[in-house]
């Protein structure tokens, strides 16, 4: 039966946006409180449809051209969408009031709450989307109000260049995302994702087709999700405020990306080729995010190269056809990832904004409950039994250890290595000597600020046990190697964190320089170098044209050509009055040939 | 008319009209002028036109020729010495007026109403004053009255150029 | 007999005798009468087919006629104008030769 409540869900963020951009931007409080309320709301009629089964949403129809192009605006609710819709929401609510304590001195306040409830209501649009056009709407709508909000401090130079970046690199992604959207409707007739899905097997007799079509779409989800190549963004993006990569580039929009992908499975599986893609972009970007975060020395940083690396592991298991592994990753990824930032956060906040770990060390003491928070969620995010993330991340690399050996090496040594930039995070920043003034002059954080991480971090522990996420989840069932893999995972995490505990105990500065890694393997080189020559290519293609075929050419060319007939006519006025009769008499003797003897 | 005097008379017009262009002498082309226009006024009368071969010899050969004489005398020209024929301008000239000689010719003789007789009229003496003065002041009252102002026009434009400048 | 081709025929060659003069001649005031012999062969054909044209009253049309005499008033005045135009250029260039006035070439 329909139900009120998926709009209520979905617009009520966006009226928040509306009433705070057009009439409370000048009284901070309000514009924080209604946002704060609106999201409450949304996250309470989650939990309220979570309850309920078999519940459907009164859907319209937008476009409707003669039936063959029908856009409906409409609701998917099934198991997987009310978990992710309670999940977006929640951890949503979390930030809100995060941001209360961290955005308390700003002055573009009303700003940033307008635009994060637009955001919200963007991310939910993507939840509940049941149909590729409305997916791709909410997609576009994510990737603005997140430019916005990167660029939230826009008169900072590093803020603003970010914030284009995040833009136009995602914008590529979009592209691809958009033409495989329509080689989609053109092969099936439709953008439904009911319609479609069943009609995937009819498109068997064209492999390269499908192909092609399921890799454009996944490119979308290689821009959004900052997946190698597409990858140069998500750093940079840490020159947001820390609840925003908190929430956007840990929790939510990226984590949409998996959820996108999960949606349209049935898209990518069609093709074995472009799972095989997947599953390998994946992996490589986890390997490679992995290995830049060991040499990276801004706390924010070492965290988005860790999301980085987790979303790899997430779209491994895509691309290994296990969409249950990639959710359980994405659920226990959200809870751990997003503690960590807050925690960052709080360290940042509570150091007068000083992000460089070289100058924090034995905030242990300082700073108890973050200290606390922080391990628990470090350990989750290096699979540390019996945290959470030790469950999802071994399902994902059992099932690579039964599908593609190499996929699982290579997982495996990630694994080994995110033990070993966590640890080396966690001993730099809260053991050993304070090394800097606003280290030693600081103090625990507010309770609006602690209050979450404790919430988080309980979440954290627990989130990966069935009893808690069975309820919210299909889970990935474990079949041969039950305790193999778990052993081999258990001892990469041992490895990699005495490594990091031998190395970096009781050190004032980094021993270990691999500059290729410092420099993260030089992509934001080289494609500042390949826009650079394209736009130099292009430059000088304009400017030959310009000079020689509009100026000379046309321009030069139409002048002087009018000169020169004007030269050449002249020679005719020649004063001389016979000559004129004589013309006179050759005109009338052509005219009288032609006229009478023709 | 009898042939022989159509021809007698178009002769004449023709000769002097060439003598005309070819005389070094102006008076003496002036004075072969009038002889042409004597010649044509003859011819017109063969056509039975009374009334335009009058008016040609009153106003051409009366009138204008006159005038002619007056301005050769006032300027006292007198004959050209002659200097260097330029052969290629006389050639093209010559060249392009017998080509058009030519086409008329040609033309001519394929305009199949020009080998008719001419038709005959009934009366021999026709009064083709009063005719033509009707048509005149009937039909062509308006350019006739046109034509009197274009005169007096003429006439002021004419005294205005030949006025000495005050120096 | 005399047919209307031969007025025509002796008309023509009146006409191109006065265009070779107004090519040929260097003097202006012959070439002015040239121009006059041109506008005389017209009026000779023009009468010529004035007679030849009879109507059902059996006169020769007298429209032509009419514009024969009207051709003869204007030919006067230009005429006229022209020679003052003649007696003006004399007095400032002291010439008549027609190719001693062509300053208006390029």
């Amino acid at each position: 039966m329909n139900s009120i409540l998926p709009w209520i869900i979905l617009l009520t963020p966006l009226s928040s946006a509306v009433v705070i951009t057009f009439f409370t931007l000048r009284w901070k409080a309000v514009s924080s409180f209604i946002s704060i309320a609106a999201v409450l709301v949304s996250f309470t009629c989650s939990c309220l449809i979570f309850t309920q089964s078999g519940i459907t949403a009164a859907e319209f129809n937008w476009i409707d051209i003669a039936g063959a192009f029908k856009v409906p605006l409409g609701f998917t609710l099934d198991q997987l969408s009310k978990t992710m819709l309670v999940l977006v929401s929640g951890v949503g609510a979390t930030i809100h009031i995060y941001s209360l304590g961290y955005m308390r001195n700003d002055e573009g306040k009303s700003r940033y709450f307008a635009a994060l409830s637009l955001f919200m209501f963007a991310m939910l649009g993507i939840v509940v989307a049941n149909n590729f056009v409305m997916l791709f709407i909410f997609w576009e709508l994510v990737g603005f109000t997140s430019y916005v909000l990167i660029g939230h401090w826009f008169y900072r130079d590093a803020a603003a260049a970010a914030a284009n970046k995040a833009f136009i690199t995602t914008r590529i992604g979009d592209f691809g995302f958009m033409i495989g959207i329509l080689m989609i409707w053109m092969a099936t007739g439709s953008i439904v994702f009911s319609e479609v899905a069943p009609r995937m097997p009819g498109l068997a007799g064209h492999p390269a087709f499908v192909t092609i079509a399921a890799l454009l779409v996944f490119c979308g989800a290689v821009g959004k999700s900052a997946q190698f190549p597409l990858h140069v963004w998500l750093p940079d993006a840490m020159e947001g405020p820390t609840p925003i990569s908190a929430f956007i580039h840990a929790a939510t929009m990226v984590a949409a990306v998996v959820y996108m992908l999960v949606r349209v499975a049935f898209v990518i599986q069609a093709s074995q080729t472009a799972l095989l893609v997947v599953a390998w972009i994946g992996t490589i970007t986890a390997a490679m995010a992995a290995l830049i975060a060991t040499q990276q020395n801004d706390i924010k940083r070492i965290l988005a190269y860790s999301t980085l690396s987790q979303l790899g592991y997430m779209v491994m298991a895509v691309g290994l056809a296990s969409n249950d592994a990639a959710m359980f990753h994405l659920f226990t990824h959200a809870f751990f990832k997003a503690l960590l930032f807050l925690g960052a956060g709080s360290i940042i906040v509570m150091l007068h904004h000083e992000q460089n770990i070289w100058k924090m060390g034995g905030l242990a003491r300082k700073l108890p409950i973050t200290f606390i928070t922080f391990t628990i969620g470090a350990l989750a995010l290096i699979g540390c039994p019996p945290f959470s993330g030790f469950f999802s991340k071994d399902a994902i690399l059992a099932l690579a250890y039964e599908r593609n050996t190499p996929i699982f090496i290579v997982g495996l040594l990630t694994a080994l290595l995110t033990a070993f930039y966590v640890v080396r995070l966690l001993v730099i920043v809260f053991f050993g000597d304070t090394r800097s003034d606003v280290a030693r002059q600081s103090k625990e954080s507010p309770l609006v600020m602690t209050g979450p991480l404790i919430v988080l971090a309980i979440l954290a522990a627990l989130g990966g046990f069935g009893f808690f996420a069975r309820n919210f989840l299909t889970l990935p069932t474990e079949t041969g190697g039950v305790l193999f893999v778990p052993a081999l995972a258990f001892g990469a995490v041992i490895v990699g964190s005495g490594l990091a505990i031998a190395i970096y105990r009781n050190r004032t500065g980094d021993p270990i320089d691999v500059e290729i890694l410092r420099h993260k393997f030089y992509f934001d080189e080289f494609y500042a170098w390949l826009i650079n020559w394209t736009q130099e290519l292009l430059a000088r293609v304009s400017a030959f044209f310009d000079r020689w075929i509009i100026d000379t050419a046309a321009v030069d060319g139409s002048s002087r050509g009018t000169w020169g007939i004007g030269a050449l006519l002249r020679l005719i006025q020649i004063g001389n009055l016979q000559a004129y009769a004589f013309l006179f008499g050759l005109g009338v003797v052509a005219i009288i040939y032609f006229a009478v003897f023709r | 008319m009898s042939p022989f005097l159509f021809w007698i008379f178009a002769l004449l017009t023709l000769i002097f009209g060439a003598a005309v262009v070819i005389n070094r002498n102006p008076v003496a082309s002036a004075l072969s002028l009038v002889a042409s226009f004597l010649g044509l006024a003859a011819l017109f009368m063969s056509l039975n036109a009374y009334f335009i071969g009058i008016i040609q010899v009153l106003v051409y050969a009366g009138a204008v020729m006159v005038l002619f004489l007056f301005i050769i005398m006032l300027l006292d020209l007198r004959a050209e010495e002659g200097r260097q024929i330029n052969w290629l301008t006389t050639a093209g000239g010559l060249a392009v007026a017998l080509i058009l000689l030519g086409q008329i010719f040609s033309v001519v003789r394929h305009f199949a109403i020009a080998h008719k007789r001419f038709p005959p009229l009934p009366e021999s003496t026709i009064d083709d004053v009063r005719n033509i003065g009707a048509a005149l002041f009937g039909n062509y009252n308006l350019p006739f009255q046109i034509v009197g102002v274009l005169v007096l026009v003429a006439t002021i434009g004419v005294v205005l150029l030949s006025k000495r400048q005050p120096r | 007999m005399i047919t209307l081709g031969d007025y025509l025929i002796v008309s023509g060659i009146l006409f191109v005798i006065g265009f070779a003069g107004v090519l040929l001649r260097r003097n202006l005031i012959i070439i002015l009468m040239a121009l006059e012999l041109m506008l005389n062969a017209a009026n000779l054909s023009l009468v010529a087919f004035s007679r030849f044209r009879v109507g059902p009253a059996g006169l020769p049309d007298y429209n032509v006629q009419v514009f024969v005499f009207f051709i003869i008033t204007v030919a006067a005045a230009e005429v006229a104008v022209g020679l003052a135009i003649i007696v003006a250029l004399y007095r400032t260039r002291q010439t008549t030769d027609v190719n001693d006035i062509s300053s208006l070439k390029f």
